[in-house]
């Protein structure tokens, strides 16, 4: 009998990221499915476009620069971008706003910067906040949740819409953050009375609270199979709830909307679960992530309630994965044999 | 004080001189690649950026308004930047010869930096005040400090990376820089 000698780590799981892309990707359906069920099969499309343009997009660039095809595209990183791209963007938005969205996201943010576990910024999110800064129009428009249509759009409509313009009518409202962010003289309860979408959802609107639970499902699946660490999601939830909670003020007409509203509608529980957990874009240290997950939370509620825009989850991403090598600078954790950690600035002994 | 909170808001974030108003890119570029540096270079150019705004805010309204002077108002401002300047430099050069070695010619070279006589500019358009002038002065240099460090951060990754070769460098830094540009459009709105 012989013993096999091995040396440390003792792994016995295939932990590699081919299988960590495919378990985010497995994640991201119970969302989809919540998005497909409400909004039509606009996000489908959006997302098998994305991955057209997204993979085509790599090929483009390995090839270019001579690198092994097969190996990067099979590590379905590129695929993530892709559908988390797809999921975000809104249905039925032209098929040039997809292609735009997505060379800007793979291309720029991603191939430039040397590819997968370079990028400094969440490639998905540039790609969508160039579109949103591009073509305001198409961007912001919405479908209506399906309980307030008659009938959901027809995937032959739907096709033709996304190519042509035309296939569906009158099918876009306003999104449960744009209401209450236009409202400037109405207590939030007339809003809300006011409103078919925020009076048939009991959280956050129709369709939405069920889409930002589908994601929640999905991410709390992430942190069951371990694929990321609680730090960073529960930071950002935790400060936009205390955000949400000291902005609102039982519902005057300056109040910024309820903490289910901020939780459960836009594209918090995405952001949280699926974009600041990127393991290249966000702090390294969990004490990083915890700082970076929370300045995320106080910077969507800050640009969501004063700023332009209605939603902020990708502006607050970027503007944090900007600022993650600084935090990382100054949250290197205590190593091993070592009774304090090493300053960043500090020189190593000779 | 709301006012000077708006004012602060508005030049660090919001109308941000680096990344939304594109003044003062050259230091920007130029003394990024360390983090160290680019702290040192913060602390300097808050010191001659408010004083300058202090300085030029005094020379306008005490001289060249009540002589009828503001056609000399760019030569003037130039002037006054490049005094203080001089005194930034003379006081680095005593407190701290290490940084006044590491900062080098871009010490010199803030007298060039297009924000400190935009600020200067700026100032005498919107009509501020002393204490206005002071606070606009102070709040641009935070903000080009603020993403000068988070951008010096940024490079010493980038460094690291696997950027293609024609990207290498100034390039890739310059597509960062734009990315961060999108990114502070966010803010939009926020004042």
């Amino acid at each position: 009998m012989s013993f096999l000698r091995a040396s440390s780590p003792h792994a016995h799981a295939a932990n590699n990221t081919t299988k960590v892309m495919q378990t985010v990707l497995l994640a991201t359906l119970p969302g989809l499915l919540a998005l497909t069920v409400f909004f039509g099969p606009g996000s489908i499309i959006n997302i098998l476009l994305a991955l057209i343009f997204c993979l085509a997009g790599e090929a483009l660039v390995l090839r270019l620069r001579k690198r092994p095809l097969g190996f990067y595209l099979r590590d379905y990183s590129a695929a993530v971008t892709a559908v988390l791209l797809g999921l975000a963007l809104p249905p039925y938005c032209p098929w040039w706003v997809v292609m735009v969205a997505s060379v800007s996201a793979i291309i720029i943010a991603k191939q430039l910067y040397g590819g997968m576990g370079y990028n400094p910024f969440n490639p998905a999110m540039v790609g969508y906040v160039v579109v949103l800064i591009s073509f305001p129009l198409q961007m912001s428009q919405w479908p209506s949740p399906a309980s307030l249509l008659e009938s959901l759009p027809s995937i032959s409509a739907s096709i033709s819409q996304v190519f042509t313009g035309q296939g569906l009518d009158a099918y876009t409202s306003a999104t449960a953050l744009d209401i209450v962010k236009q409202n400037n003289s109405q207590l939030i309860s007339q809003v809300y009375a006011d409103s078919d979408l925020l009076r048939s959802g009991s959280l956050a609107g129709a369709g939405w609270e069920w889409v930002n639970l589908g994601f929640l499902m999905g991410g709390l699946y992430l942190l069951y199979k371990k694929v990321f660490t609680w730090h960073a999601p529960v930071a950002m939830l935790a400060s936009l709830s205390l955000f949400a909670l000291l902005g609102y003020d039982s519902g005057s007409s300056q109040s910024g909307g309820s903490l289910s509203l901020h939780l459960f509608s836009g594209a918090t529980m995405l952001g949280a679960f699926f974009i600041i957990t990127d393991p290249v874009s966000s702090a390294v240290s969990n004490k990083g992530r915890l700082i970076f997950g929370a300045a995320v939370g106080a910077l969507v509620y800050l640009i969501r309630v004063l700023g332009n825009y209605p939603d902020a989850v990708a502006f607050a991403v970027l503007l944090m994965n900007f600022a993650a090598p600084f935090i990382d600078y100054y949250t290197v954790p205590r190593s091993y044999g070592h009774a304090k950690p090493r300053k960043a600035t500090e020189k190593q002994e000779p | 004080m709301a006012d000077f909170a708006i004012i602060l808001i508005s030049t660090i974030l919001v109308n941000n001189f680096v990344l939304v108003q594109f003044l003062g890119l050259c230091p920007f570029m130029g003394v990024s690649n360390k983090l160290e540096t680019a702290i040192g270079m913060g602390g300097a150019t808050t010191f001659v950026l408010t004083l300058a705004s202090i300085c030029s805010y005094l020379v306008n309204s005490y001289l060249l308004q009540p002589f009828g002077l503001e056609y000399l108002r760019t030569i003037a401002f130039i002037l006054v930047i490049a005094v203080v300047v001089q005194f930034a430099k003379m006081f680095i050069e005593k407190t701290s010869p290490l940084l006044y070695r590491v900062l080098g010619i871009f010490l010199p070279l803030i007298t060039t930096n297009c924000a400190v006589l935009g600020v200067a500019l700026q100032n005498t358009n919107k009509a501020h005040n002393f204490f206005e002038s002071t606070v606009y002065g102070f709040g641009a240099a935070l903000g080009f400090s603020l993403v000068l460090v988070l951008f010096a951060a940024m490079r010493e990754r980038l460094a690291v990376a696997d950027v293609p070769l024609a990207f290498q460098g100034p390039a890739i830094a310059m597509i960062t820089a734009g990315l961060m540009s999108l990114a502070f459009m966010g803010f939009g709105g926020l004042v």
